[in-house]
């Protein structure tokens, strides 16, 4: 049995402007114990099927089904085997951390839950603040107890949305090894992000959605594996030239140029001679998951990709 | 605690955590409508042979305090959680639309009658006041602020902004209770308006509630127990409905 399965999700919202089709048909199931991610641009749709799956918004069409459990119908099971971090950064202006986090086990009807919450403050750092009111904390701070009251009912299934946008390093790293070690433990984890080196590092099966459809579904070995073309990047003290502009990635300086075989590089190294210009810091490297992501969403709609 | 007990439990704790504001607050301005209404008017007004103006009031200020405070406990918490976004604290939670029910109006209630024990208290120092049938002071106080903390769910989960709600409030629910009786028997209006406050279901609560001090009313005390019994099945009915379908909260 699939720890999460959508199936045939479709959401269309009406608007002033006409009806607007969020998801279509979205299908694929996450196994029991994975690490999986789920990534597309803004409004892709990532957070309207996180929002259906936690039973926040209904689908038009389709269903999804939590552990044997489908989120509608039976919503209550489905609910107390899902742990969600909702993206905005929401508190509760009334309570300190302790309250909100036995407040958030009592809702689940879980009893002398003490230790559980002991442990999770000390694993996200957060012991010290457990008297402060949640108006006196930082914005990191206010995330990291948004993730514990996400897990104070121990839920098999942890939804994580966005956790580290506008996070700083320390608890990134925090964040990652506590979820980590619940992953190992046996918790399955859907994560949505941004930094997509989190996704590579953490990830063991990769959906990538585009306008409301998915466009890959893959491991995310398979999904390194299958990009063939090598990356050459260097810094470059000019203008960049024409021939480069629609292939190359610009970051300030830095130029990224994908590149087959050898003969493409001299051929790329040719055409800034030609032109004149220097290049520092030259490199040749291995595809990240962040030149797939940009060579899928730049791609064609593939059509047919379903599990 | 089960769920709905926790949710109960968090609602009431809300607004205990700003008592000032919740509870004594209301409780100063009925002292003062006591002391300023009693004082220009207790020897102009006469409603029941017996009783004095100022004696008349206080039933009538502890049941508008009643109704008043339930609404704004549930109507507010909802709003200020749906602006937040901390709603979805309790959304993501396994609690059906019944504990939702049960808790926001049971916390409405426990405010509705916090404030209106502690009118009570405050303003009977300065009167006299009898038990004529305690037993239908408690039922119409607690089904009163039943209705009104129904009310406060359905305006909750219809409004969008603090505006509407204020609007609701100061709109319907302030007129609907000035204009109920409190501060006059209806018999005294002309005919035409005597009608008018029959159609008025605030009134039934404040007549019925006074009958069990004074034993006597303007109406019957079982005919406003049907009225208001009615109302508070029909009102519950439509919070219940709206949290089912999880109107305005679940997109």
């Amino acid at each position: 049995m699939p720890a999460v399965s959508f199936q045939s999700v479709t959401k269309n919202y009406s608007t002033a402007r006409g009806s607007f089709q969020a998801l279509d048909r979205v299908s694929f199931d996450i196994e029991d114990g994975e690490f999986f991610g789920l990534l597309g641009p803004n409004g892709a749709g990532k957070t309207t099927l996180i929002s259906i799956l936690a039973g926040l918004v209904r689908a038009t069409s389709g269903r999804v089904v939590v552990r044997g459990h489908e989120v509608q119908g039976d919503y209550a099971a489905a609910r107390r085997a899902l742990g969600v971090v909702p993206q905005e950064l929401v508190f509760d202006p009334f309570f300190t951390v302790r309250e909100a986090l036995r407040i958030q086990s009592g809702y689940f009807g879980v009893k002398n839950n003490e230790a559980w919450i002991d442990e999770l403050l000390a694993s996200l750092g957060l012991a010290d603040k457990a008297n402060a009111n949640m108006r006196q904390l930082s914005g990191g701070m206010k995330r990291r107890v948004l993730v514990a009251q996400a897990l104070v009912h121990r839920p098999p299934v942890i939804v994580l949305d966005e956790p580290t946008a506008g996070v700083d390093v320390e608890l990134r790293q925090t964040l990652w090894q506590f979820i980590a070690r619940l992953n190992r433990e046996g918790h399955t984890v859907l994560l949505t992000t941004h930094y997509l080196e989190e996704a590579e590092a953490l990830c063991s099966r990769i959906a990538m959605l585009k306008t409301g459809h998915v466009v890959a579904l893959e491991r995310t070995s398979d999904l390194l594996k299958a990009a063939s073309t090598n990356v050459l990047r260097f810094k470059l003290d000019g203008p960049l030239p024409r021939e480069f502009e629609g292939k190359a990635s610009v970051t300030g300086r830095i130029v990224q140029l994908p590149a087959h075989d050898a003969h493409e590089i001299e051929q790329h190294l040719a055409i800034i001679r030609e032109a004149g210009l220097r290049v520092e810091d030259v490199e040749i490297r291995k595809p990240d998951l962040e030149d797939v992501f940009i060579d899928v969403m730049s791609a064609e709609r593939r059509e047919g990709v379903t599990a | 605690m089960t769920g709905w007990q926790t949710l109960l439990y968090k609602e009431v704790l809300r607004f205990w955590k700003v008592s000032f504001q919740t509870v004594a607050a209301p409780v100063l301005t009925a002292l003062l409508y006591l002391l300023i209404f009693g004082h220009v008017l207790s020897d102009r007004v006469k409603v029941y042979d017996h009783i004095s103006y100022t004696s008349f009031l206080v039933p009538g200020l502890v049941m508008m305090s009643v109704l008043q405070n339930s609404f704004a406990n549930s109507s507010s918490s909802l709003i200020q959680s749906k602006i937040t976004g901390n709603l979805v604290f309790v959304l993501l939670t396994p609690l059906s639309h019944w504990s939702w029910f049960v808790a926001y109006v049971g916390a409405s209630v426990t405010r509705g009658l916090c404030v209106g024990l502690g009118v009570f208290i405050i303003t009977v120092w300065f009167t006299h006041v009898g038990f004529a049938a305690p037993l239908w002071i408690v039922v119409f106080a607690v089904l009163g602020a039943g209705i009104l903390g129904s009310l406060g769910v359905v305006a909750g989960l219809w409004a969008e902004k603090f505006d509407q709600m204020a609007a609701f409030q100061n709109f319907i629910i302030v007129p609907m209770t000035f204009l109920s009786g409190v501060f006059y028997s209806i018999h005294s209006l002309p005919p035409f308006w005597q009608q008018v406050s029959h159609l008025n279901p605030f009134f039934y609560m404040i007549d019925g509630f006074r009958y069990g001090f004074f034993g006597v009313s303007d109406v019957s005390p079982w005919l406003s127990l049907a009225i208001v019994g009615s109302a508070m099945a029909v009102v519950g009915s439509i919070a219940v409905h709206l949290l089912r379908i999880g109107y305005k909260i679940r997109g």
